[in-house]
């Protein structure tokens, strides 16, 4: 059964996605950095869906390892999806530039080498998919967000060139901008009932986006009109919103 | 956040926990001074609100092991009993006992110990658990089954949450052949009829009646029966035999807006319920198990139905000696209220398993009210019937009753009393509706 390899297992979307990719029957493959922590995942799944399932441990932050990690899956899947995300706070990343840089890495140079260097094996082969989570945020820089956004603007440009340069080699590669979600990171805060999408939401779009052949998808279609509206706005008016 | 249960009142700001790991919810277990588990909020009333801390266990909700040749499965108590349905029917298992909805979970029918239309075959869910996992107050994790910690386990069944937080459980199933029902429906033209009806279906697995709580009179009681058996292959029409653990995939319909108030009234009720009544096909049908067991599942969010103020659902059951004069006493003083509902439901019980448990041997009646002042005096003087009769109400329905006549209605709460004295001296665990009770 073609297999799908979901990196950054241990989020409530990552999960959301694997039971929704099980469940059409595909085989599943769970990358996370404490592999062990999603191991009941793997139990879950086999048991729900009847497919096969396992976990590797990965560290999106280890770019030098990213082809040893390839190698040692034994095997290329069919679709590679990163999940991978870490939101940091911004008023520490605004005044600590580790933290900041570690947002950066984590949102943007560890996914973005990630999915290249599976993009690159897939293009050799001449079929794959490559599936980026990237985020509105990344669509214009906000005070209140701005380190994370930065890194997602340049994960979203990235998966678009990566896009650019591989169309007609058999390797799509789709972008998925949830909106919100309801997810252990927005427990707490109060988001529009209309623009938060449930992490059972956000799977059923990725899988419905990779048989359905799309490239840039807003889970919620609501957000391509709140995002037009929001990129509409003149700096010099934005600048003075603090949205 | 604002939580409610799914009759929408009350409603309580509280503070929600929504542990994802093992260890968070230990972790959370040790910390909160005070804390009730909430699954997916299915309980009608205050049985799972805790304004410091309402535990939100449904992220733990993984399938641990399944036992092909026995039928048991042992999930984490945050499973969904849709997902069970999903994924067990088609290799042909079905839970040995379900409740009216499959949007509940896993801990939510232990800890109400849920019963179903086979309660006077099967017993309730509690009958057919072989163990279960409980975090308790002291921060450790004890297995309880029949031959270990066995009044800790006989009072988590049916415990509400006050005994810890059951954290996984091993459940058996029944085999099916099929995803069908061979279901037949009978007409009562009264409460002796359709009491007659139910001693004459005892043989059947499933039985349960629906019943017009506003008719009155000679009609007093009128209702219809339902009942019905797993289908074996060779009842299936000829197109279904070929797949017969699969049922095709309906469309849920979805209320979208709170209906005003007064959508449910006397009258409308009234038309409904003879409409109901009068267009009903007695005789027999296949019908898959969605169709015979989840009916209002079809339709999500249907509590919105009864408007912003929202509904409490009334159930109690009353001893079988006295369920004939006590069903006439409640009804007619319904019926001359004219507050009833759409969704009257009658079921003869088999006997229960004490402790906080519902189900005792005979009659239950569930009925739905609109949350408004009258209905709310009404459901008191309903309790004065019950207890005058013997029996109890249903705390996994129940938002209002007063301690003193729950008190009255649970013969066995010294016991569970001892047991919680003795694993949670320092009252942890508590919900909106055990401090009302004063459990």
């Amino acid at each position: 059964m073609s297999a799908v390899l979901i990196l950054g297992a241990t989020s409530d979307i990552a999960r959301a996605i694997a039971r929704a990719y099980a469940k059409a029957g595909r085989d599943v493959i769970l990358a996370a950095r404490h592999h062990d922590r999603v191991a009941p995942d793997v139990t879950d799944l086999e048991l729900r869906y009847g497919i096969t399932a396992r976990a590797v441990e990965f560290d999106v932050l280890d770019t030098a390892g990213h082809a040893r990690f390839f190698d040692a899956l034994g095997m290329l899947p069919d679709t590679v999806i990163s999940v991978v995300g870490f939101m940091g706070d911004q008023a520490t990343s605004e005044r600590d530039p580790q933290a900041a840089d570690l947002v950066m890495r984590s949102n943007y140079v560890g996914p973005a080498a990630v999915l290249a260097e599976a993009a690159n094996r897939m293009a050799a082969r001449g079929a794959g998919v490559v599936i980026g989570i990237s985020s509105v945020a990344g669509e214009r820089g906000r005070a209140k967000n701005y380190v994370y956004g930065s890194a997602k603007a340049g994960f979203t440009a990235y998966l678009s060139g990566l896009r650019n340069r591989l169309a007609g080699t058999g390797v799509r590669v789709i972008t998925v901008l949830p909106g919100y979600v309801k997810t252990r990171i927005s427990e707490g805060l109060a988001t529009p009932r209309l623009l938060t999408a449930k992490p059972t939401e956000v799977a059923d779009a990725v899988l419905a986006a990779e048989t359905g052949g799309r490239d840039v998808l807003y889970v919620r279609p609501i957000w391509r009109l709140v995002m037009a509206v929001i990129r509409s706005i003149p700096e010099r008016i934005f600048k003075k919103m603090r949205i | 956040m604002m939580l409610a249960g799914w009759g929408r009142y009350p409603h309580a700001e509280c503070r929600v926990v929504a542990p994802r790991s093992r260890e968070e919810l230990l972790a959370a277990i040790g910390n909160e001074p005070s804390l009730i588990a909430r699954g997916n909020g299915r309980a009608y009333g205050d049985a799972a609100l805790n304004a410091d801390a309402t535990l939100d266990l449904r992220h733990r909700d993984r399938f641990v092991g399944f036992d092909d040749a026995t039928g048991v499965l042992e999930a984490e108590a945050g499973t969904l009993l849709a997902d069970m349905l999903d994924a067990l029917v088609p290799r042909g298992w079905f839970p040995a006992v379900t409740p009216g909805t499959k949007f509940v979970t896993l801990g939510g029918m232990l800890a109400a110990d849920v019963h179903g239309k086979n309660h006077h075959k099967a017993g309730a869910i509690g009958d057919h658990v072989e163990s279960l996992r409980l975090a308790v107050a002291d921060g450790s994790v004890r297995r309880c089954a029949r031959d270990e910690n066995p009044a800790l386990f006989a009072a988590t069944l049916g415990g509400m949450g006050l005994t810890g937080v059951i954290l996984s459980a091993r459940v058996k199933l029944r085999p099916i052949e099929t995803a069908y029902i061979r279901q037949e429906t009978l007409r009562a033209r009264d409460l002796d009829e359709i009491m007659a009806l139910f001693e004459a279906s005892r043989d059947w697995t499933y039985t349960v009646a629906w019943i017009d709580c506003l008719a009155r009179g000679r009609d007093l009681g009128r209702a219809l029966l339902y009942r019905g058996e797993h289908a074996r292959r060779e009842e299936l029409p000829d197109d279904r035999r070929a797949e017969p653990l699969r049922v095709p995939p309906r469309r849920p319909h979805r209320v979208p807006i709170d209906f005003p108030a007064l959508t449910l009234n006397r009258w409308s009720v009234t038309a409904f319920n003879r409409l109901y009544y009068g267009r009903a096909r007695p005789g027999a049908a296949i019908v898959d198990y969605d169709r015979f067991f989840y009916p209002l599942d079809a339709i999500l969010d249907w509590n919105r139905l009864y408007g912003r103020s929202g509904f409490v659902q009334y159930q109690c059951v009353l001893p079988k000696s006295a369920s004939r004069a006590g069903l006439a006493a409640l009804l007619e003083r319904v019926a001359a209220a004219g507050a009833g509902s759409f969704l009257s439901v009658l079921k003869l019980l088999g006997p229960g398993r004490g402790m906080l448990s519902f189900p005792m041997e005979g009659y239950t009646l569930a009925l739905d009210f609109p949350a408004d002042p009258a209905n709310l005096v009404l459901m008191t003087e309903l309790d004065a019937i019950v207890a005058a009769h013997g029996g109890r109400i249903y705390l996994a329905k129940d938002a209002r009753v007063a301690a003193a006549d729950f008190r009255r209605g649970y013969d066995d709460l010294a016991a569970f009393g001892a047991v919680r004295a003795a694993v949670d001296p320092g009252g942890k665990f508590a919900s909106l509706q055990s401090r009302r009770l004063g459990l």
